[in-house]
Formats: structure tokens, sequence, C-alpha cells
């Protein structure tokens, strides 16, 4: 069988699942857990260091970008003008060419503003970023974003943070279909399961922060999203069997005494 | 030309946090005052990115105001 290479913008990543690190105990939890999880790109977002403790311990000190992806986000940007500043000012930390544009509706849903999004898009990739856009579920928007030069398209499951897993499989299965660049589900996922369908369903890789980092063993279950994403994964390549109405035995009847 | 400049010195702005600078400094060498790993961070210097090889070159002057980032964890 042909090597089932997983690429973004020409980038092989080893593993399907990518980690996001927010909301983790501390950086020791963030560390073990991405290792646990196999992932090898990682979300971070961009903030002001804090000027007055100096002893305040860093995430890079326990992530090194040089052995695992960074993939910088833009969470918290309302606009495109405030996510392409925060953008810039990632690429020129270390030259972060692939990122994740997040631009936000409101704080309630966190919702994508998917006007802002486009807008943003166009003159990032414009700029030779390749981005990676969260984005709402609707196959036309999405569409859009690909004609605009997006290097991988992802689609909420549901909103940021909120666990209810795939809540519109007909609209992801549509994107999937039409979509020629990866398609990454992100956020609203809950649980490994979860992770399993949208691998199932043909996703190219999946997104998950909070059902690790919100868990009771956020180590353990890194672990077991890293199983989730692959066991969803071959299932999809080896494909599914047709759902039938009645029963149809397993055991031939042929000899039955 | 102010007092303040004639001396030296700077009233700056640095990630929202007003400070006194009481001699000349180059952004390098304000980082280090902070002690700010420069190698780890991105600078905006009155609303433009300053390229890390202009860090030292870069004089820090009365009224600006910086922004000095660096990645933190997120989803």
């Amino acid at each position: 069988m042909k090597k089932d290479n997983f690429k973004i913008a020409g980038q092989l990543l080893k593993s399907r699942l990518i980690v996001g690190t927010g909301k983790y105990k501390n950086f020791k939890e963030t560390a073990l857990a991405i290792k646990a999880s196999g992932a090898d790109m990682v979300t971070v977002a961009v903030r002001r260091v804090n000027i007055l403790d100096k002893k305040k311990p860093i995430l890079t000190d326990y992530l090194n970008p040089k052995k695992i992806k960074y993939l910088p986000n833009t969470a918290g940007c309302y606009d495109a003008e405030e996510s392409l500043r925060t953008l810039r000012l990632a690429r020129e930390m270390g030259g972060w060419k692939m990122v994740k544009l997040e631009v936000l509706g409101d704080k309630k849903t966190l919702y994508p503003n998917m006007i802002e999004t486009l807008k943003a898009t166009k003159i990032l990739v414009k700029e030779g970023f390749k981005v990676l856009a969260y984005c709402s579920d609707d196959p036309i928007l999405t569409k859009k974003l690909e004609d605009l030069g997006a290097s991988a398209i992802m689609p909420l499951a549901s909103p940021i943070g909120s666990g209810q897993g795939i809540v519109n499989k007909i609209n992801l299965s549509i994107i999937i279909k039409n979509s020629k660049v990866p398609v990454i589900v992100d956020a609203g996922i809950g649980t490994p399961s979860d992770a399993t369908i949208a691998m199932e369903m043909g996703c190219q890789a999946v997104l998950v922060n909070s059902a690790i980092a919100l868990s009771h063993k956020p180590i353990l279950m890194a672990e077991a999203f890293k199983y989730a994403v692959i066991s969803g994964r071959k299932a999809f390549l080896a494909g599914r069997m047709q759902k039938k109405l009645y029963a149809k035995a397993s055991t031939p009847s042929k000899g039955l005494i | 030309m102010s007092v303040l400049d004639i001396l030296n010195m700077a009233k700056i702005q640095l990630n929202g946090k007003q400070f006194v600078l009481n001699k000349k400094h180059s952004l390098i060498s304000l980082l280090k005052k902070f002690k700010i790993n420069e190698k780890k961070v991105a600078v905006e210097l009155n609303g433009k990115i300053v390229n890390k090889n202009k860090f030292s070159s870069t004089v820090i002057k009365n009224k600006d105001k910086l922004e000095v980032v660096h990645f933190i964890g997120g989803g």
C-alpha cells in the first residue's frame, strides 16, 4: 500500500492529530500531554511578554520549537487587521509562515467571522503565509477560502471549547467532498470517538485542545486521542461496510447440524 | 527638544506600562535591562515591526510605544 503521508502546504506531518497548548495546569503537563498525543504540530498564541515577572516560566522552555512545529494562531482577534498584526509578529519571531487564522465573531459563541476571515486570508496569502483557516461549516464559504489560496480548511465541529462533537455531519461531508486542500476539524471535539468519526468521514486531521486539557487526566486522554485519530484514518482508508436494514448472519449455515 | 531629550532620558510605554529610562538605550539594551531573551520575542515600535537585525541599531526615543510579544499556550 502507498504510504499514507499527510502534507499541509508541502509540509510533511507525522501525526494527523494537531494539539492546542492552552488550558493545561502548567507547562510540564502541556509538554507531557503533547508527547503522549504523538502530535508534531501544536497551536500557540501570541501575547505580551510579562515585563514585571521575569521569573515566570515560558512555553518555549518546555516545548522546543526546533523539535515540534509551532502553528501560531490569532485567538482573541475579532477583525482582519488585528489578526494580520498578530501573525506578522509571529512570523518575525522565528520565520513561521504556516499559521492558523482564527477571526472571531463574538465572545459568547466564538463563532468565526467569515467576512473578516476571507479578507485576512486574501492578504496573508499575498504576503506568503500558508493559511490554515478556522471557519464555519458552510460549504460555499470554505470553497471561497480555498479559492483565495488557503492551505487548509478548518471547519468547526461545534463551538470552541464546547465539547459537543460534530453537530453538522452533512455539511462536513460536503466540505470534505468538495475540498482539494486538507480539511481539518477544529473546535468542539469532546471525546476521542468524536475525532474518530471525523477521521472516518475523511477529514485529513483534527485539532484538539480542551478535550485533552480539561479531562481529568490530560496525559492519558492525549494518548487516547492519538489512537482515536489513527483508528479513524485507517477505517477511512479501509472503507466501511454497507449499512443494511435486515440482519445478515456472519456464520455460514452450510453444514449446520 | 524637551529636557528629557537633552538629558538623554526617555518616558516610554512598554507593553502598556509607563517607564522612565534615565540613559540612552538601544532596543537590544532595553530588552536586556528587562531580562528579555531577544531571540524569543518580536517587537513592535510605534506600530511597526522591528526587524531582528535592527535591534541593536534602533535607538529608543522619548514617547516611544513598544510592544514585546512571545508565544504562550493557546488552542
